[in-house]
């Protein structure tokens, strides 16, 4: 392998997801500006397959509201909603989305088209709330595809058993439900073998998304789970089903197999191995992760992988021969695991600081997000309590800088790693 | 003899200590903190100096603590107030378990180890609700010197519950009761139990273990060390120097950095 090569293949899931984010805005921008309608989807199922047969534009609001917080003007969105009448207390997600509706649909990275119709799942109790405010703003349809037999600690029914099956026979009426509604309201008819061509290329970015995740098992970790794979995460929403998304992963897998060969860490100098738990700071987004780097500390995975990727990490291979049956089961398996992640996290975790060799768990539960945040005392304490792992609750939000005080997440993370050098240094002398 | 110093720069008061190789407290001092973070480290520092009677060259490692830490610019190097706290605390009372620093704006509880490591710690959040900050709005409110606060609140028969949590409702809280004719001592004791209510709430977090000690600048309330030995049934160490607990464990790790700095290179590498 020659040098240019290197510098060609190291860092390009970074620039390669920067290009790809891009294009979906300026995607999105033409949409609007041909007056196209879009579905408004979401990250924990979202349909996608089903979706690019019919050629709508998708957008992901989660992640055009979390862009709102990473270019600093989440504020002026959140003033706007909450001057129509929302609650502080309210979703951040939702009120910076409401922000963008109430000024046209502009946002900070390009124009938004409207709705032409809605899709969401269960995995989040606001989802349904949220999509019924567009249908009020735009009377469009809402799809709510209802995945049974969640949060059921451990006792969920099983690929090949018969209450699968009769589970998988309810998602599968529903996704025929869609279609329908989607032949309606596209005015396309639908063609199966489109929809084998989706599945197919979500099959790549399923598999390539586990295998960057396992790939970072690597001492050092290749790529920073916060921010690098926030991007990765990004990408594999917003791509899914898509030729491009398909190729994004295929190189990614490469780009991470080619740094574990080497050794090539995503940062110089990894004194601890960190994971962390719930939705990322987005308002100081950056700032939050190095105050963990300046320490040596490198997120070398996070809970958010899993569940915002919708279940993806599992890896789950559709049968493109019997594609609406096996949409049907994936999206059990998947949807079902993005939302025991948020329940269960505690079992995911001492397994992650088991198979990551991780030195500490960072928490971040949110103000604005209860789905994500109520569980999580309760499941640190389950944690810590198996596995003697230190961990760190910092409270802040994701969209909101008014909860967010950089100084003291500063000082919280300093006496972490305080501890956490002491504990070592302890360790060492025994 | 060489002399280790922790400069513990705290929202509302900044505090120094000096310490000698036998780690025994030489000198002390304690300033508002004010505007100028820069300038209070300083005369604190030059206060503490004076008060030991030694020279700043006698001094050979200074440690910065508190959210002014990096504000100590004389200072070699900065630790967080938690560590500082457990490593004071630790040090004044050796069977110390649990910590709670109490300062002018945030509370802290931490679970400490046998050698005074941090081994779980929890802060309240953003606001200054259950923090001295607290008290000091309702002194304000009643127009009674922070100093007497505790000892009028213990006179209390029929305390009143102050339900908010905002330190600033918490002043309109205190003037409605007094509008219903409630005594001054009954409102402030209710304070005084408000306060304890939110800071067991976070020992609870960390876990509650014997000994307890109890350290920042709200242990000059008689009141509220009351009120939190009867919410956790039992008493709190204090000390006379409690206040300044967090620059002492600053001038102990200091005192490490000098030790480990004449220790033969092999043993320096693990230091």
């Amino acid at each position: 392998m020659t040098e240019d090569k290197k510098v060609d293949i190291v860092g390009r899931g970074n620039v390669e997801g920067a290009n790809l984010f891009r294009d979906w805005f300026a995607e999105l921008g033409e949409a609007a500006k041909n007056n196209q309608g879009a579905a408004y989807v979401f990250v924990m199922g979202s349909m996608a397959e089903i979706l690019k047969v019919f050629d709508f534009p998708l957008v992901l609001p989660e992640i055009t509201s979390l862009q709102t917080a990473v270019r600093r003007v989440a504020d002026e969105y959140l003033t706007v909603a909450e001057d129509y009448g929302y609650s502080p207390d309210i979703c951040g997600y939702v009120k910076a989305d409401i922000g963008v509706h109430l000024r046209e649909r502009k946002h900070p990275m390009g124009n938004i088209p409207k709705p032409a119709l809605t899709v969401l799942t269960n995995a989040c109790n606001t989802y349904v709330k949220w999509a019924e405010i567009w249908e009020r703003m735009y009377g469009v349809p809402v799809f709510v595809l209802d995945v049974p037999a969640t949060r059921q600690a451990g006792g969920q029914f099983q690929l090949g058993s018969s209450d699968f099956a009769r589970d998988c026979k309810y998602v599968e009426a529903q996704i025929r439900e869609l279609i329908t509604l989607c032949e309606k309201v596209s005015g396309k008819k639908f063609d199966i073998d489109r929809l084998r061509e989706t599945m197919a290329y979500a099959n790549d970015m399923n598999s390539g998304w586990k295998r960057v995740l396992e790939l970072n098992k690597s001492k050092p970790s290749l790529f920073n789970a916060l921010t690098d794979g926030t991007v990765y995460l990004g990408v594999s929403n917003n791509f899914r089903g898509t030729k491009e998304g398909s190729q994004f992963f295929k190189n990614l897998v490469e780009e991470m197999e080619y740094k574990a060969a080497r050794g090539i860490g995503t940062q110089t100098d990894e004194k601890y191995r960190l994971a962390f738990v719930g939705v990322p700071c987005y308002p100081i987004f950056r700032r939050f992760n190095e105050m963990f780097a300046e320490w040596g500390g490198a997120f070398v995975h996070s809970t958010y992988l899993h569940f915002a990727s919708g279940g993806a990490n599992m890896g789950f291979e559709y049968d493109v021969n019997r594609p609406i049956e096996s949409l049907a089961e994936g999206t059990l398996i998947s949807v079902r695991e993005a939302m025991d992640n948020m329940f269960h996290q505690d079992r995911v975790l001492i397994k992650m600081v088991k198979d990551y060799e991780l030195d500490g768990v960072i928490y971040h539960p949110i103000k604005s997000c209860r789905t994500v945040s109520t569980g999580l005392a309760d499941g640190r304490r389950a944690m810590m309590a198996a596995t003697d792992t230190p961990s760190l609750f910092i409270e802040s939000d994701m969209m909101d800088k008014r909860v967010v005080s950089e100084a003291q997440i500063k000082n919280r993370a300093d006496a972490f790693f305080e501890g956490l050098a002491s504990r070592r240094l302890t360790a060492q002398n025994a | 003899m060489a002399y280790a110093a922790g400069v513990d720069v705290g929202s509302t008061q900044t505090k120094a200590i000096i310490i000698n190789e036998a780690s025994e407290i030489v000198g002390r001092s304690l300033t508002d903190t004010g505007a100028n973070v820069v300038v209070a480290a300083e005369n604190a520092y030059n206060e503490a100096l004076k008060n030991s009677n030694i020279q700043e060259e006698e001094v050979e490692y200074v440690i910065g603590t508190g959210y002014g830490r990096y504000r100590v610019t004389f200072g070699n190097t900065q630790v967080t107030e938690i560590s500082c706290h457990a490593r004071g605390a630790s040090h004044m009372f050796p069977n110390t378990k649990t910590v709670l620093d109490m300062g002018g704006q945030d509370t802290k509880a931490i679970r400490v180890g046998s050698n005074g490591d941090v081994l779980d710690f929890c802060m309240n959040d953003k606001c200054a609700a259950g923090t001295g900050r607290f008290l000091g709005a309702a002194a304000a409110a009643l127009d009674i010197p922070l100093g007497e606060l505790g000892n009028v609140a213990m006179q209390s028969e029929r305390p009143v519950k102050i339900s908010t949590t905002c330190t600033v409702f918490a002043e309109s809280e205190v003037l409605s009761w007094l509008g219903k004719g409630k005594k001054i001592e009954d409102i402030l004791w209710g304070v005084h139990l408000s306060i304890a209510s939110r800071s067991v709430g976070l020992l609870r977090r960390v876990g509650i273990e014997e000994e307890l000690t109890f350290t920042g600048g709200v242990t000059k309330n008689p009141g509220v060390i009351k009120a939190l030995e009867q919410a956790i049934g039992f008493k709190l160490n204090i000390s006379a120097d409690s206040h300044y607990i967090g620059a002492l464990g600053a001038a102990l790790f200091a005192l490490d950095h000098i030790v480990a700095s004449r220790a033969p290179s092999s043993v320096k590498e693990t230091a």
